[in-house]
């Protein structure tokens, strides 16, 4: 092992050192994100801004985009870090696993270029294989999804492959079962049909059920290893929990998909389903908080990673009001008939997919910071301890202002736009040229550059911390070792 | 009793067994209920009309006893004045489909209020009172969707770009949004105020 203090692959295991290529890329793609977001958020306060260069629709579509590919890059980089360590055996195909990753850091590249330069095709079917499938979220054209799938397919093997050679946790059980249904999901996204309420259908299949089920679950897991790893907590209280976490995210999240089937020409059943088991969805959220902070508490907030810990419990919160209270607020048909569609969509959006996932993955790459270096320092007193947490401060104080910027602005179009003008043309520039909801644009767009600030001093940390720190590890007492199967 | 039986329901077993049920379960009731959905939204059925209702009038009127407003197929208004068979409204619907997904409408557009916020809702677009009459209408949104970046909007200054939309693209956009508007989506938009129809 190398110098503490002293970045070095030899500090890594195989897994490991696929997994800080997958975080590298996840974390550029994550400022890719934001930079297109800012520039849409622009377009909002000024229409000319790259008016027939880069559209609003572009920016959009990159920003999102992004946001699916960076997060799903940090979910692989996420299982390859903490795969050999849980299964106790080495990466069964590390060559193949390099091998997919440039595969598919280059089709991500190649797709992306095709957004920014060809950005739209004919009305045929070779611009949804070729250029963009124009559904949101997953616009990627047919060619990327068939290689995403076997990326994903490569990568489930090696989980599977490595828990199999190794032995089989309970972390290591739940992540493989959900993997399946992960990979299994993005398949019915992939076909063309004219008919748009079918095309809805399926499409929320592989929208909800990943963000909403199975993202949730890969998060549980994650969370656990964090736990595990950072306060040493027993893996028996801990995969405990994720079993109660998992029944209460499917028992909820299945049927809860049925909240996106109330306006799509869906049947008037789906109220009732949908509604009731989509308000259940905090509560395994709830029980993730509890876990966090009890966990915490009951060793005494002792930890040998400060900024993991951090965004760990943020990361809790965060899911809990971003996915569980701002989900609820409007998921019942009652309310989401006015709010549907209106920019009560993204103020949820983006505190449920910053809370959920973008906290936890950050998590991840401070792990990865701290064996890179050596298994170096990273509890009180370090150099620079200033960064982690004023990034974490920027980074909170611009996604809260951004959404309730675009609360208030949902507020005044569900009002204006949606009960008062019936949502037709004139209704909806109505809404959007009232003041309200131009300050909410604006206001969102401030603490979108607060966000980026907050970004940048988070790039800036993860590159410094632990720089020249010459104490190791602090160490825990607790058993975390894995049970024997 | 010992500690470990009386509390069998703190126990690890215990939940990750009722995780492999209640996970199986939740998923059997999704397939069955996607069974029943898929029928009930075919096209041609009575949620989800038949590709050749664009031979139709299509309204959206109030419902006394759903207590909100549902299309409404009325008498015979072909579009573009031509009636088409089931086939050819179907490659016309879906002409204009891919149309919709090849432009990217979705990135700045709501359809069924799915997309994104920066321009109206397309749900009952071909309802709007903003084309003017029905008489000019078909023609003023294929005149639009083909040359939209010189036209005022809005207050805003927003505007929808140019999109290299096609005459016949834009006829089958315009077929695909008659389409879309005869769906059923159960009172979404509600008070939607839609053009006037009447002879």
């Amino acid at each position: 092992m190398a110098a503490l203090g002293v970045l070095d692959g030899a500090n890594l295991n195989g897994g490991q050192k696929l997994a800080v290529k997958y975080f590298t890329v996840a974390f550029i793609l994550f400022g890719a994100q934001i930079l297109f977001g800012l520039l849409a958020g622009l377009q909002y306060l000024n229409p000319d801004f790259l008016f027939g260069v880069l559209d609003f629709s572009v920016n959009r579509m990159v920003h999102i985009n992004a946001l699916v590919v960076w997060l799903l890059f940090g979910f692989i980089g996420s299982v390859y870090w903490l795969l050999e360590d849980e299964a106790g055996s080495p990466v069964v195909g590390i060559k193949l696993g390099n091998l997919i990753f440039w595969i598919f850091t280059l089709a991500v590249a190649a797709v992306v270029v095709v957004y920014l330069v060809v950005q739209i095709g004919p009305g045929e079917k070779s611009s949804i294989w070729l250029i963009n499938e124009g559904r949101e979220y997953i616009e990627a054209p047919r060619w990327a999804d068939i290689g995403i799938v076997v990326c994903v397919l490569v990568f489930f093997f090696n989980v599977v492959a490595t828990f199999t050679k190794g032995r089989y946790t309970g972390i290591g059980g739940v992540l493989v079962l959900d993997l399946v249904a992960l990979a299994g999901l993005y398949l019915a996204g992939m076909f063309y049909t004219p008919n748009i309420s079918v095309d809805q259908f399926w499409w929320w299949w592989v929208i909800h059920l990943w963000v909403e089920a199975t993202w949730e679950v890969m998060v549980g897991c994650l969370m656990a290893y964090a736990l595990i790893k950072t306060l040493g907590v027993r893996r028996k209280i801990v995969e405990t929990w994720l079993y109660i976490e998992v029944a209460l995210m499917f028992g909820s999240g299945i049927l809860g998909l049925g909240h996106h089937y109330f306006w799509i020409g869906t049947p008037e059943y789906w109220f009732t389903i949908g509604g009731f088991f989509s308000a259940l969805e905090p509560i395994p959220l709830v029980a993730m908080v509890v876990h966090a902070v009890f966990d915490s508490g009951a060793h005494k907030m002792k930890n040998n990673n400060h900024p993991v810990l951090g965004w760990t419990i943020a990361h809790a919160f965060g899911n809990f009001f971003g996915a569980g209270v701002w989900g609820f607020m409007h998921t019942l048909p009652q309310i989401n008939l006015f709010t549907h569609g209106t920019q009560w969509t993204p103020s949820h959006g983006h505190l449920a997919f910053f809370g959920a996932y973008a906290t936890i993955v950050i998590a991840f790459f401070y792990l990865a910071m701290q064996k890179w270096r050596g298994n170096v320092w990273m509890s009180g007193n370090m150099a620079g301890d200033w960064k982690w947490k004023w990034s974490l401060a920027l980074l909170h104080i611009g996604m809260i202002g951004m959404v309730m910027g675009m609360l208030v602005a949902g507020y005044q179009q569900s009002f204006i736009e949606r009960a008062i003008e019936g949502s037709t043309w004139m209704g909806y520039f109505t809404a959007q040229a009232h003041p309200w909801f131009l300050q909410g644009m604006w206001w969102r767009q401030i603490f979108g550059w607060v966000f980026a600030a907050g970004y940048v001093l988070l790039a800036w940390d993860l590159l410094t911390i632990g720089k020249r720190e010459t104490r190791p590890i602090a160490v825990l007492h607790g058993d975390a070792s894995p049970a024997t199967a | 009793m010992s500690q470990t039986e009386a509390l069998w329901w703190a126990s690890e077993s215990f939940w990750r067994k009722t995780a492999i049920w209640v996970t199986a379960g939740s998923f059997v009731a999704l397939i069955f209920l996607t069974f029943d959905t898929m029928s009930q939204i075919t096209a041609g059925t009575k949620r989800v009309p038949a590709y050749s209702v664009i031979n139709h009038r299509v309204d959206y009127v109030f419902d006394e006893k759903r207590n909100f407003q549902v299309p409404v197929i009325g008498p015979e208004e072909p579009l573009f004045g031509q009636m088409l068979t089931e086939e050819q409204a179907a490659a016309m619907v879906s002409k204009g489909k891919l149309t919709v997904q090849a432009k990217n409408c979705m990135n700045c557009h709501t359809l069924l209020g799915n997309g994104a916020y920066y321009a109206p809702d397309l749900t009952k677009a071909w309802l709007d009172p903003a084309w003017g009459s029905k008489e000019v209408r078909e023609q003023s949104m294929v005149e639009f969707l083909m040359n939209p970046q010189e036209r005022l909007h809005n207050v805003l200054g927003r505007r929808m770009p140019n999109l290299k939309i096609t005459e016949e693209e834009a006829r089958a956009t315009v077929a695909f949004l008659k389409w879309m508007s005869s769906i059923d989506t159960n009172g979404f938009p509600y008070n939607f105020k839609p053009l006037d129809q009447e002879n």
